[in-house]
């Protein structure tokens, strides 16, 4: 179909509406694609140039000389001297050359130059070159010319080899995972107890406990950052046993993410249908069984959604690591092995551009797979009318 | 001439034809009742003369103007939605006003038309509420008022009654009767699934049935001489028996042989050539009566079911249709019992016959 | 390293089983001291009441512990160390609070907490709100809210490093490897040292924030957006309102409330939020905000609980008005129940 008909059905406000959520999706991708591209580029080209232009060749000036003479060969009265000048199989070509630093372009390849004196120069793109002259070459060194070098880009994993093993992110990647997993499931049974009680069960202050809730969800963490420290240290020192292991986050990140735990899964339970539960009390479960095996089940979306939440929180959590964890190396998570590298490495690109994006992948993984469940826990409870 | 005329419309959804050729006139100042069952496309074909839903193929013409690609605002209609759609945020007065406001009226005159629109459906002591203080019928009369106010050549109503309660909406139903009079210029095209609105309200009824016009006509006429079996069993309540039957004989009067063996004699001239044929038998239970002894009768049959309404008694009578009982509605209280054998009988001028493909003989 | 994996497994498998031990075993406990006969309709009211009494508080028991332990006593705890010395040995009344008002670092966090308060959550709302709108039209909507609401997965500390990136900053002339001097170098300017210019810096870290979460409240917005009846946008085309109008006096009025929330939401991010500034800039060139400043002191010079209390008290009074408000929404609609 003409593009004008197509755009005219189409309708010029719809086609603004396209281009401009077309703009935005590019302004937000660009940041991560920025630093995707960057670490598999070669640490050298990364340093050296925008990784928007990763995936045109770039172009440089090299300097070589020609052979001395060594063993010339005369061809019928002219003197011959055959070689290349790109001493590594680097896939380089060269474009253009010259004769002086100015001008390294001067001369096109493949043709034979005349450079007075009865010498002349072919020079070929992949290095290899004819230099005539009908005297012998008698220069103590090479003539020196100027090429113009195109190099092809270069893709590697090599910035993720040496960030996994000598930066010992993959170390860190291991601790990210001992903290995050028990701190994800843990929480959710003890916080599914404590929904199903808020929701379904009858009994004096549960209005009380259900503001506290809501109310705590919002308190900052640097309230309960120094007591509880404070508190680590004296069982520490109380039984003998270190004040940072895991063990201590495990606890901390459940009880943190109890509140928004407790908030979500009790909104969800209580839109469960009344009747169902009425008619297996009625049936004469107890409310143990009504909740293991009627309430859990059909709580499924609820649990998830907030499993993800929890997830990629502790995941990213940074504080909580640098409090009850602490920053000695082989400690560290992810983000703070991250920010570590920040402060050490910050000028190396290649590193950080790796290591963060190491960092991110497990949640982007989570997140584009289960972004339904995501979407719906925030959704739970955020929705009201005017 | 602010009439409508529809030719030719359709309407499909991707490779789903919804409206099938529907072919319309209204004369202007006319009140029209599009009826059908759920999904016959009454609703689409609404909102297409709104402006809400595009137009597949076909014109509407409104006051003489082609009016297919013309904005909802600009095509001299107004529309009271089933919901009510009032803005939440909004007081009475602000719904009323809120179209007046973008078209950029004066203030006197907006508040002259709002205040006049509020005194014929007797809003003004609610003015200054917002519609969740307001109870269904006062939010559905605010409706009603917004509509007003855009002074409109054609009203349109999209099943107004059927959120509010039974007795609500007879009292509604003669408010919207008795605007109509107060508007004799001004059209008016109501979509309900509900026959008693349709037989009560409009000047011409026009039956809907999977996207094709069933037949239009005037409530009675509907009522009186059905053009086929559908709009035959649409129209009353509860609706016309049906009795397969055989055209023993054409000619001036047709004699017809009812499933169970009666020999039926009617007043409809029918082609002899039918001879032979399958047809339909039709009666309504309101025009069945019991036969007296000796009588002439046109079927005899088991009480299955009776049930007393007290100003009726509804008879249900097996054996002579598969699977479905006659019905016969007999006045007052009657003195029948379950299980009894009867005779019923009909006026002969009250008898309608289908061919064998469903539409009317009675010419 | 397999020794570390293996004990986090065994861990989580222990602490799942205990988890489900104890909520088994006392539910039966609970229903063996509490004995409902059969036949005797007297007693088996009886222990069928006495049960229904002790049993929420079962369920509730290790949530409601670990929040007393963790989050209760700690908010009051830290409460009364801000009246304490460094050491949380001496009661020293407000000093600390004295100090804190006349602290260059305490008054410059407090003014760039005031411009982050001011201009993140508004950015976020108002570009969410957009986004949400715009996508809710086209048939690739569903694509494109997924790509805006991605970095909400990621850390902050790698959005840092996202945007360090894009702020890089080489001599002017030479190649540009962070996009946004290379953008500025493209168009003639001079490259700048973004995250330490004057005043200006705190708005390029604010955009990080901004990035992060305008996909949170495009999602929510988009929602409430969808929650709209249509029948009033449709009656407002009838109207004659064209699209601007029926945007913002039909379809944003009808979800203030949203709104609201998504504002208050990101209000508290803010005030809470220290991984940014952290990494990007460890607050220099001006950029300490609260949350820093608390963590700072927290270990400075082996750590000042009374100051870094006072600072985390002063937190949470800008943030209690938001928290009174969520409890009284909630306990509206909690009395349905």
């Amino acid at each position: 179909m003409d593009m004008a008909l197509r755009l005219r059905r189409i309708g010029l406000p719809r086609l603004i509406v396209h281009i401009s959520v077309l703009v935005i999706v590019l302004l937000w991708l660009l940041p991560t694609l920025g630093i995707m591209v960057s670490s598999l580029r070669d640490k050298n080209q990364l340093a050296v140039s925008g990784w928007w232009t990763a995936l045109s060749t770039s172009t440089r000036t090299e300097a070589v000389r020609l052979g001395t003479g060594g063993a010339p060969v005369q061809e019928g009265g002219l003197y011959v001297m055959t070689g290349n000048v790109l001493t590594e199989a680097s896939g380089k070509t060269i474009t253009a050359f010259g004769t002086r630093i100015q001008e390294p372009a001067a001369h096109k390849i493949g043709e034979p130059l005349d450079l007075g004196d009865g010498e002349t120069l072919k020079l070929s793109a992949d290095g290899s070159y004819r230099y005539e002259k009908n005297a012998p070459f008698d220069a103590a060194r090479g003539k020196r010319i100027y090429l113009t070098l195109t190099t092809p880009p270069e893709f590697t994993f090599d910035n993720y080899r040496t960030v996994v093993n000598a930066e010992g992110i993959g170390r860190s990647f291991i601790n990210s995972l001992t903290v995050t997993i028990p701190a994800t499931i843990i929480p959710i049974l003890i916080a599914a107890f404590a929904a199903y009680a808020l929701a379904w069960m009858q009994f004096p202050g549960r209005t009380l406990i259900i503001a506290m809730v809501v109310g705590l969800i919002v308190v900052p963490l640097q309230m309960s950052l120094i007591p509880l420290l404070r508190m680590y240290n004296e069982i520490g020192l109380l039984f003998g046993v270190p004040s940072k292991t895991y063990a201590g986050i495990w606890l901390a990140h459940t009880a943190f993410g109890m509140p928004l735990a407790i908030f979500l899964l009790r909104n969800y339970i209580v839109g469960l249908p009344r009747e169902i539960i009425e008619s297996a009390r009625v049936d004469g479960a107890s409310d143990f069984e009504i909740f293991v095996k009627i309430v859990l089940p059909l709580s499924f979306p609820a649990l998830a959604s907030f499993a993800i939440f929890q997830f990629l929180w502790v995941w990213n959590d940074l504080l909580i690591a640098m409090v009850f964890l602490g920053t000695a190396k082989d400690q560290l998570v992810l983000t703070g092995s991250l920010n570590a590298l920040l402060g050490s490495r910050g000028g190396n690109w290649e590193i950080l551009t790796a290591s963060a994006f190491i960092t991110i992948l497990v949640p982007l993984i989570v997140f584009f797979s289960l972004q339904r469940y995501l979407v719906r826990g925030l959704l739970a409870g955020s929705v009201k009318g005017g | 001439m602010a009439g409508l005329v529809l030719k030719d419309i359709r309407k499909s959804y991707g490779a789903v034809d919804v409206l099938h050729g529907i072919d319309l006139e209204i004369a202007q100042g006319e009140f029209v009742v599009f009826v059908g069952p759920s999904g016959c496309g009454k609703s689409t074909l609404l909102r297409m003369i709104a402006g809400l839903e595009e137009i597949s193929s076909g014109d509407l013409t409104i006051g003489g103007q082609r009016v297919n690609e013309v904005p909802p605002s600009r095509r001299g209609i107004a529309m009271v939605f089933q919901s009510y759609a009032l803005y939440p945020h909004m007081t009475v007065y602000d719904n009323m006003a809120f179209g007046m406001r973008i078209a950029k009226e004066s203030k006197t005159e907006i508040d002259r038309r709002v205040r006049a629109a509020a005194d014929i459906l007797q809003l003004t002591p609610y003015l200054e509420r917002l519609p969740k203080a307001l109870s269904g019928g006062q939010r559905q009369r605010v409706a009603i008022g917004r509509a007003i106010c855009r002074d409109p050549k054609v009203f349109l109503f999209d099943e107004p009654l059927s959120n509010l309660d039974a007795a609500l909406r007879v009292a509604t139903r003669i408010e919207i009767a008795k605007l109509n009079e107060t508007m004799p210029d001004t059209t008016m095209i109501y979509v309900t699934h509900d026959q008693v609105e349709a037989m009560t309200l409009a000047d011409r009824i026009v039956v809907l049935s999977a996207g094709h016009i069933e037949q239009v006509g005037a409530p009675l006429e509907l009522y009186e001489r059905p053009a086929n079996l559908f709009v035959a069993r649409f129209i009353g309540s509860p609706a016309m028996n049906i009795i397969p039957a055989k055209i023993e004989q054409g000619g001036a009067t047709t004699v017809i042989t009812l499933a169970g063996g009666k020999s039926v004699t009617l007043d409809i001239a029918t082609d002899t050539a039918l001879a032979g044929e399958a047809a339909s038998f039709g009666v309504r239970p309101e025009d069945l009566s019991l036969a007296d002894e000796g009588e002439d009768y046109l079927f005899e049959g088991e009480i299955v079911i009776v049930e007393q309404l007290g100003e009726v008694t509804l008879l249900y009578i097996g054996g002579l249709v598969e699977n479905e009982p006659i019905i016969a509605k007999i006045p007052g209280i009657a003195d029948v019992q379950k299980g009894q054998k009867m005779r019923f009988t009909a006026p002969r001028r009250k008898l309608h016959l289908f061919d064998k493909t469903g539409l009317s003989l009675l010419k | 390293m397999t020794g570390q994996i293996v004990s986090a497994i065994g861990v989580m498998i222990v602490g799942v089983l205990a988890c489900i031990a104890y909520f088994y075993l006392s539910n039966k406990l609970l229903d063996l001291v509490f004995p409902v006969p059969d036949g005797n309709v007297e007693a088996a009211s009886k222990g069928l009441r006495r049960r229904a009494i002790v049993r929420p508080w079962l369920f509730l028991g290790p949530a409601v512990l670990l929040l007393t332990v963790y989050l209760v006593y700690p908010v009051i705890a830290t409460f009364i160390l801000s009246f304490y010395n460094r050491t949380g040995e001496d009661f020293v009344g407000f000093s600390n609070y004295q100090w804190a008002l006349q602290d260059r670092d305490f008054r410059q966090s407090i003014f760039n907490n005031i411009l982050w308060l001011a201009v993140v959550p508004a950015a976020c709302t108002f570009f969410g709100l957009v986004i949400a709108v715009l996508t809710d039209r086209i048939w690739w909507g569903n694509i494109a809210k997924s790509l805006v609401f991605m970095p909400m997965a990621i850390s902050f500390v790698g959005a840092s490093v996202i945007w360090k990136f894009i702020y890089d900053y080489r001599a002017n002339g030479e190649t540009q490897i962070g996009i946004l001097n290379a953008v500025v170098q493209f168009f003639g300017g001079n490259p700048e040292v973004w995250i330490a210019m004057p005043f200006w810096n705190n708005f390029f870290l604010m955009a990080i924030l901004i990035w992060i979460q305008t996909g949170f409240a495009m999602v929510i917005l988009s929602a409430a957006l969808r929650g709209i009846p249509e029948e009033t946008i449709e009656a407002a085309v009838i109207d004659g309102a064209n699209g601007w109008q029926i945007f913002w006096k039909i379809m944003v009025p009808q979800i203030w409330g949203t709104i609201a929330v998504v504002w208050t939401t990101i209000t508290i991010l803010v005030l809470k939020i220290f991984d940014i500034v952290l990494t990007m800039t460890n607050g220099q060139w001006n950029t300490m905000v609260l949350a820093n400043l608390m963590f700072d002191w927290m270990f400075r010079g082996g750590g000042d609980s009374g100051r870094s209390a006072a600072i985390a008290v002063i937190i949470m009074i800008a943030v209690l008005p938001i928290m009174v408000w969520n409890i009284r929404r909630a306990s509206r609609e909690a009395e349905g129940h």
